[in-house]
């Protein structure tokens, strides 16, 4: 029987291929014999489950192998224009690729000592997957866990905009925990380590419309010009300040409603999100977490030196 | 629309299921399936497009696909290999549009991989489907889609122009916070909002086809008829 060549109805030419090979044509022979089967037989069952799952199979690994690229693509182009955006040097139409290679520079920080390291390229370090490496990344204390995301890589990936050999500004990734989602950004300081320049969130599931307003450009443009780190004693506002903080301290937090700019210690206030206060809460924690002694703090205090010097 | 239903390329069984769906069997206000994403993604039109539009495409391909086999899936299995076919479509979906359209695929995050779970599609599987020929079953498929498409525009429609002022993206209202006239409705951006405009669309077609309403399974009795209201 498996001599016998199968009758080629379509694809004549395909099948008269096939049909050289004798495990095809077993093959054929034992397809036709399961279809002839009750639907209920335990061998057409299995049979049908097996063909199934070969199928779909081969089906979704092709589509994940062959979009790969485009997909890492993708990712990194929208990784780059948001470091660009929040340096504020993202122009329409202009090609990211280029632009980001001509002006930012990547380089790696060790969150304890504020150092930079050399001997890790930091074109390749994803300080996201460092997080979940055990050996990459710390476990955080509790009562520092502020900004409720447990554990923090060891090295962190920052990016400088320098222009003319001179710093212009310092671009700090941070995350923490808002409503419902862990929120991914970036906070863009200038030269001296204490203004803000601009924030931008890139990765958060918060309401849209109410905590998912972290990405509205008008929101973030009261950011610009804000001072991290307290010159004075800031004491808890009236208006729902989250915490007070010593000289020193990061004191930069969302309050509820408006800040009004003619009192004192405006300068480290930001208008919270309408509607949307524990996702306001959480921005204030994470941007004092990643400003404090457990995020940047010592860096910031190195490049401050550095710069006076 | 019409001129095209009338060319003799469809015949009346494969008018029927594409028209149906559309308001007289609607999955959304008639049958009450897929609810949950209808919540989930209208509060912006653009993603409530990419959703209506890979949810029809699923229910479309996956129809098909299981209609094309129906005459040997083992009834012991059904529905293991009803999800399977479902699940690996979903997932072509999920990885197509993370490739060509990535800006859209962040906002919809988890839910387009929730469609395998949508009740439309798996209704459509095994309601139609499981009797029908593949032809018959795709155009079931995009009938369907297109009737929950409906309702998502229409919800995403009223959700994102009264929420917040625009529509796709685009501003209709100047609000007053960049110094216009309107103050957003904030409960528009939320999930119970869906539930009312849903809610209204079913009572808005009820009135204008009363054959949709639902027999009473029993009797509310009312005080008056009742002698035992005090013992």
């Amino acid at each position: 029987m498996t001599e016998k060549n199968i009758n080629c109805k379509h694809m004549t030419a395909l099948c008269e291929k096939l049909n050289e090979y004798e495990s095809y044509r077993k093959f054929i022979i034992y397809k036709d014999k399961v279809l002839a089967l009750g639907n209920d037989s335990l061998e057409k069952t299995i049979a049908i489950a097996v063909a199934l799952c070969l199928v779909c199979a081969v089906l979704v690994s092709f589509a994940a192998v062959a979009l790969k690229p485009l997909q890492i693509d993708n990712k990194a182009a929208d990784m780059k224009k948001n470091i660009l955006d929040v340096a504020g040097l993202l122009e329409v139409g202009a090609n990211i690729n280029t632009a980001f290679a001509e002006k930012i520079e990547a380089k790696i920080v060790d969150l304890e000592t504020g150092a930079y390291v050399e001997n890790i390229n930091a074109d390749e370090y994803d300080q996201r997957k460092a997080a979940k490496d055990p050996a990459q990344s710390v476990a955080i204390p509790k009562d520092k866990d502020i900004a409720h995301i447990r554990v923090k890589a060891k090295y962190a990936k920052v990016f400088l905009v320098k222009e003319g050999g001179q710093l212009k500004s310092i671009i700090l990734p941070m995350h923490g925990y808002g409503l419902w989602s862990t929120l991914y950004g970036f906070l863009s300081l200038e030269a001296d380590g204490q203004t803000v320049q601009s924030i931008n969130f890139y990765d958060q599931q918060e309401t849209p419309g109410l905590g998912g307003e972290v990405v509205n450009p008008n929101w973030r443009a009261l950011w610009k010009g804000k001072k991290v780190y307290a010159e004075t004693e800031q004491h808890s506002a009236d208006k729902g300040s989250i915490a007070e903080a010593s000289i020193g301290e990061p004191a930069l937090s969302l309050i509820k409603g408006a800040v009004d700019n003619t009192r004192p210690g405006s300068q480290y206030q930001v208008d919270g999100l309408a509607g949307a206060t524990l996702t306001s809460t959480g921005v204030t924690n994470l941007v004092r977490y990643w400003m404090g002694d457990e995020g940047f703090a010592p860096y910031l205090k190195k490049v401050r030196t550095v710069q006076g010097s | 629309m019409s001129a095209i239903l009338n060319d003799s390329i469809l015949n009346d069984e494969t008018k029927k299921v594409l028209t149906a769906p559309l308001v007289n069997d609607n999955p959304i206000t008639l049958q009450v399936l897929g609810i949950c994403s209808a919540l989930a993604v209208t509060s912006q039109m653009s993603t409530s497009l990419i959703m209506a539009l890979a949810l029809t495409l699923v229910t479309a391909f996956s129809s098909a696909a299981i209609s094309a086999i129906r005459n040997h899936i083992p009834s012991s299995i059904r529905i293991i290999v009803q999800m399977t076919i479902i699940a690996s479509l979903v997932i072509v979906v999920d990885q197509v549009l993370k490739a060509f359209a990535y800006d859209v695929s962040k906002q919809l995050s988890v839910f387009v991989g929730l469609i395998i779970t949508n009740c439309i599609v798996m209704g459509r599987a095994e309601g139609y489907a499981m009797k029908n020929p593949p032809l018959e079953s795709f155009m079931d498929g995009i009938g369907n889609g297109l009737g929950y498409s409906l309702i998502l525009v229409i919800v995403a429609f009223f959700r994102e122009t009264l929420g917040s002022g625009k529509l796709l993206g685009i501003e209709v209202f100047k609000l007053t916070k960049d110094g216009g006239w309107y103050d957003p409705n904030g409960l528009m951006l939320l999930p119970p909002s869906a539930f009312f405009i849903i809610g209204l669309i079913i009572w808005g077609v009820r009135q204008w086809k009363p054959a949709q309403v639902e027999k009473v399974e029993f009797k509310i009795m009312s005080i008056s008829h009742g002698e035992g209201g005090h013992h």
